[in-house]
């Protein structure tokens, strides 16, 4: 176990001198928590399995450092960083047993073969993989190789970190709840740090404490699921994250009020004046909208459809050109045409080219 | 990582190995005969082109060549194309004998040419196809059939048999789907296949010297009758070597950038 | 995957099953037939029976003594090929260039020897090994070492094993190649992060995942070996005296060279059997090498 320090690390596959904008991941100076579970989201290609792979070791930085503990480890190859990594498809030693497979990582490591039983035996049985132990791994179902895999990554209790790279994509959906609901008991049971790649967002909010999203190789926001929910620092986080995303609409916010479409909202904070030529947009969850009756002061938009979540049910309109979503409260019910839209001016958040600005309460 | 130490040496060391004695082959080609008995030279020191002169001067040698092309390409065309629907039907279906069909077909591929020789002999004069190419073409299918039907039963097998269904349902007729939608998508299987048939037919000798005399005497035989009828002239027996090596160096180098998927067999 | 079972299939078959029984039964049938003959020329043939046969497995007579001389010294020659080529064919295949222009050279050179006709082999290694004209046989001599592949009968050995392994070493390369190229980066990534050795990787992940390519190149070497005929006869003619006699090149010498129809067909019969045999264990290995799919069940 270790906290991990990235110190303005950033690779290029090009070589670092490269242009900027072609780093596969964009400098970066962060620190990981040691015994943290961290979620790293973001879309393909945002760069997360890069920044996985540095760590790792599997790729080497075209620039800055990586610190486990404080000590440097950026020349070390990913032997000597004692580090775990699970891979997206299940990686698994054929001619070996489930037992074996799981024993490698400490057999390599001349681990006292009664340590490594116990611990096999231990990880084994957190991953109801016990009664499979003395079989042929390689006549597993894909399933059980990815469970092998991941206890491959989970059985050595010294490690700085374990990685996992999109672990569950070859597991079926059902299975996928329960394993990752097992990972984050594992998690607690283990004390290890878990950093764990995937680009679905319900994975990463229920797996970790914090989520680290990335977008187009930078980090655009680190924090709790809540804080990324209720305070996106920036756009991309504010529609990545929730289901429907955030309403991210361009207007004109000047001291404690925003113009939509010539509609006033008022807005919890004082914004002052915000600088000239930046584009300007306010951003506010569909939970914190709801659609009313219309009526004069709020701003009117046209109903395109309802989509109904079971619990709770949203509609998507229209303001101008704009899309936009909102709650549509429990009792309330729809008008064919034009609907009001009421604002909780607390969760309304105002952004400078795609960035959060904080206003003064 | 996947690789291990002193692999540059390891594989400089062994190509030279390989290379050396072709060297050789090729030095010996540029000398005369009085050079080469007399002193030990690493390269030419008086390069002629004689030995490849009178190779070219004489006409047998070019009709050498002309005949180990024809069978060896007869010998493909027939291998491939009857081996293309068994394939298709080892791959997709269960039939009465079908595993002991298969293994008595590969067992062929075992078998030895020196017991066919003379059985071969009989049976091919019997019939009146001695010394023509298609005597050997058909001579060298007993191993080159069953060695492309294993080949391409791995490439048809790669292919989903959704897309079979698929075909069928859109109505395609058997025919058809196989010539338009299967041969497409097997065509480096196709071409896996016709290499490894070049190949074997191209190096045989033993069947191609037992079943021709005159007429369609491939090139490695004129090769070693032209050498012993003239007593043991040095020269002459290298160019004849470097020139039957020529054919196949061709065929590989076109083929280079296809030889580590070929070798896969589609199986791995 | 589950095949359908559909007779008419045969009809897919038939044209293989037709080009290949008229190579293979025709001819077997005539040998057959010879077998339990003999003859004293002038294409005449008396019944024998069973009597070449006994003949042939009877180390006492003159032809089974021949044969089983020579059957021995063939899977001697098999059994140290074996040996050599494929532990060599494996290092020359994990020894391969990671890129560059330098995979397809290599590729190249190794691929040559394969497709050069066997009996331009054996004359390129006759010519490399002669002691007067040959850089080989020249250089060993004047360092002191007495070779010569004509009188010698360990360096005629030598020579026909050097050229086999010169011959055929890249067929087996050329495979496992083809193999380790299969493996996925990941698995590489992942025996680095578990700690495993250079050893370590190889017993775990490349050798498993070249084992259904070693297996068809351990067939292929076997086989082909086992009847090799134009190589040794192009370079020592099977001599010194009968030491490099494989079981080929006395069939040959008593078919084509004595004309004894009757015990070359019998020798013929006992050859391929032996060969169906070997093939026949080679095959199910194989197919059960093949049949490991993942269970329906496994530890979901």
């Amino acid at each position: 176990m270790a906290r991990i320090d990235l110190v303005d690390l950033a690779h290029s596959y090009g070589g670092n001198d490269a242009p900027a904008e072609s780093f596969a991941l964009k400098p970066v100076t962060m620190t990981w928590r040691q015994g943290g579970a961290y979620a790293l989201l973001g879309p393909s290609g945002c760069g997360k399995t890069t920044l996985l792979n540095l760590i790792s070791g599997i790729v080497t930085p075209s620039r800055g450092k990586i610190l486990f503990d404080g000590a440097d480890i950026t020349p070390l190859s990913t032997r000597e960083r004692n580090i775990a990594q699970v891979f997206q498809f299940p990686v698994i030693y054929d001619t070996m047993t489930v037992g074996e497979n799981l024993a490698f990582p400490l057999k390599n490591r001349g681990v006292p073969k009664a340590r490594i039983d116990a611990r096999v035996r231990e990880i084994a049985n957190l991953l109801d993989l016990t009664p499979w132990l003395g079989r042929k791994a390689t006549r597993l179902t894909a399933d059980a190789k990815q469970k092998i895999s991941l206890g491959r990554g989970l059985v050595r209790s010294d490690v700085a970190a374990v990685l996992f790279d999109e672990p569950l994509t070859v597991i079926d959906p059902e299975l996928k709840w329960q394993l990752r609901s097992k990972l984050k008991a594992l998690h607690r049971e283990l004390d290890l740090t878990m950093i764990y790649v995937t680009h679905d967002q319900t994975e990463a909010l229920t797996f970790a404490d914090t989520v680290v999203v990335m977008h187009d190789g930078r980090v655009v926001q680190s924090g709790t699921p809540a804080e990324l929910f209720d305070k996106p620092e920036h756009t991309f986080v504010g529609y990545f994250i929730g289901s429907p995303g955030m309403n991210i609409v361009p207007a004109r916010v000047s001291g404690h009020e925003a113009r939509i479409d010539g509609h006033v909202i008022g807005l919890h904070r004082n914004y002052g004046v915000l600088p000239d030529g930046a584009n300007i947009e306010i951003g506010v969850r569909p939970e914190f909208v709801n659609v009313a009756a219309p009526a004069s002061g709020l701003l009117s938009a046209t109903i395109e459809r309802i989509d109904d979540l079971g619990r709770v049910r949203f509609a998507r309109v229209r303001i101008g050109e704009a899309k936009f979503a909102a709650r549509v409260p429990p009792g309330f019910s729809v008008p064919d045409n034009d609907v009001g839209l009421v604002f909780d001016p607390a969760h309304v958040h105002v952004y400078a080219d795609s960035r959060l600005v904080e206003g003064v309460a | 990582m996947n690789t291990i130490p002193g692999r540059r040496v390891i594989m400089v060391v062994f190509l030279f190995f390989l290379l050396l004695p072709i060297y050789w082959l090729i030095n010996m080609s540029f000398k005369t005969n009085t050079e080469i008995v007399t002193t030990m030279t690493l390269w030419p020191h008086q390069p002629t082109l004689e030995n490849y002169k009178r190779i070219f001067t004489d006409e047998s040698w070019y009709s050498g060549y002309i005949n180990s092309l024809t069978f060896v390409l007869i010998n493909t065309v027939i291998s491939i194309s009857v081996a293309l629907p068994a394939a298709y039907a080892f791959s997709r279906y269960r039939f009465l004998g079908d595993k002991h069909l298969f293994f008595w077909l590969l067992s062929n591929r075992m078998a030895p040419a020196a017991v066919f020789a003379l059985p071969f002999f009989n049976l091919y004069s019997a019939i009146n196809l001695f010394d023509t190419p298609w005597a050997v073409a058909l001579a060298h299918c007993i191993f080159n059939v069953p060695l492309a039907v294993w080949i391409l039963e791995g490439f048809v097998s790669g292919v989903p048999r959704e897309i079979d269904e698929t075909a069928f349902l859109d109505g395609y007729s058997f025919p058809r789907f196989f010539v338009k939608i299967l041969v497409p998508l097997i065509a480096s299987g196709i071409g896996v296949a016709a290499f490894f048939c070049f190949m074997f037919s191209w190096v045989e000798l033993l069947l191609a010297r037992t079943l021709t005399s005159v007429n369609a005497k491939p090139i490695s035989a004129i090769m070693t009758r032209t050498v012993s009828a003239s007593g043991m002239d040095w020269g002459l027996l290298a160019a004849a070597g470097v020139l039957t090596i020529i054919p196949g160096a061709l065929v590989i180098w076109f083929v280079r950038n296809y030889i580590a998927r070929g070798f896969a067999l589609g199986r791995v | 995957m589950d095949k359908t079972i559909n007779q008419k299939a045969w009809f897919l078959v038939l044209p293989v099953f037709l080009v290949v029984a008229f190579s293979a039964i025709l001819p077997l049938m005539t040998v057959v037939n010879y077998s339990m003959q003999d003859t004293f020329g002038n294409n005449q043939f008396f019944w024998n029976g069973v009597g070449w046969f006994k003949e042939l497995l009877d180390p006492s007579t003159d032809l089974g003594g021949r044969f089983l001389a020579s059957l021995g010294r063939n899977l001697l020659f098999s059994a140290i090929i074996l040996a050599i080529e494929v532990p060599l064919g494996i290092v020359v295949a994990l020894s391969m260039p990671r890129q560059g222009w330098t995979v397809a050279a290599c590729l190249v050179i190794l691929a040559l020897p394969l497709l050069i006709p066997w009996n331009v082999v054996g004359t390129i290694w006759q010519i490399f090994g002669r002691p007067d004209i040959g850089l080989l046989g020249y250089t060993l001599n004047s360092l002191g070492i007495d070779y010569n592949y004509v009188s010698n009968e360990f360096d005629a050995w030598a020579t026909v094993i050097v050229m086999d392994v010169w011959h055929w070493t890249s067929l087996v390369a050329l495979l496992c190649y083809a193999g380790l190229k299969s493996i996925p980066d990941a698995y590489y990534q992942a025996a680095q992060i578990d700690g495993a050795s250079r050893w370590a990787v190889f017993k775990a992940i490349q050798l498993p995942k070249m084992n259904r390519v070693l297996l068809i190149a351990v067939l292929l070497r076997f086989m082909d070996s086992f009847m090799i005929y134009t190589e040794p006869f192009v370079v020592t003619g099977g001599g010194p005296g009968n030491s490099t006699t494989f079981v080929s090149i006395e069939l040959v010498k008593i078919a084509l060279g004595q004309f004894d129809l009757g015990k070359a067909a019998a020798l013929s019969l006992v050859y391929n059997l032996i060969i169906l045999i070997v093939c026949w264990i080679f095959y199910t290995v194989m197919t059960n090498a093949g049949a490991e799919r993942p269970e329906k069940q496994g530890a979901a």
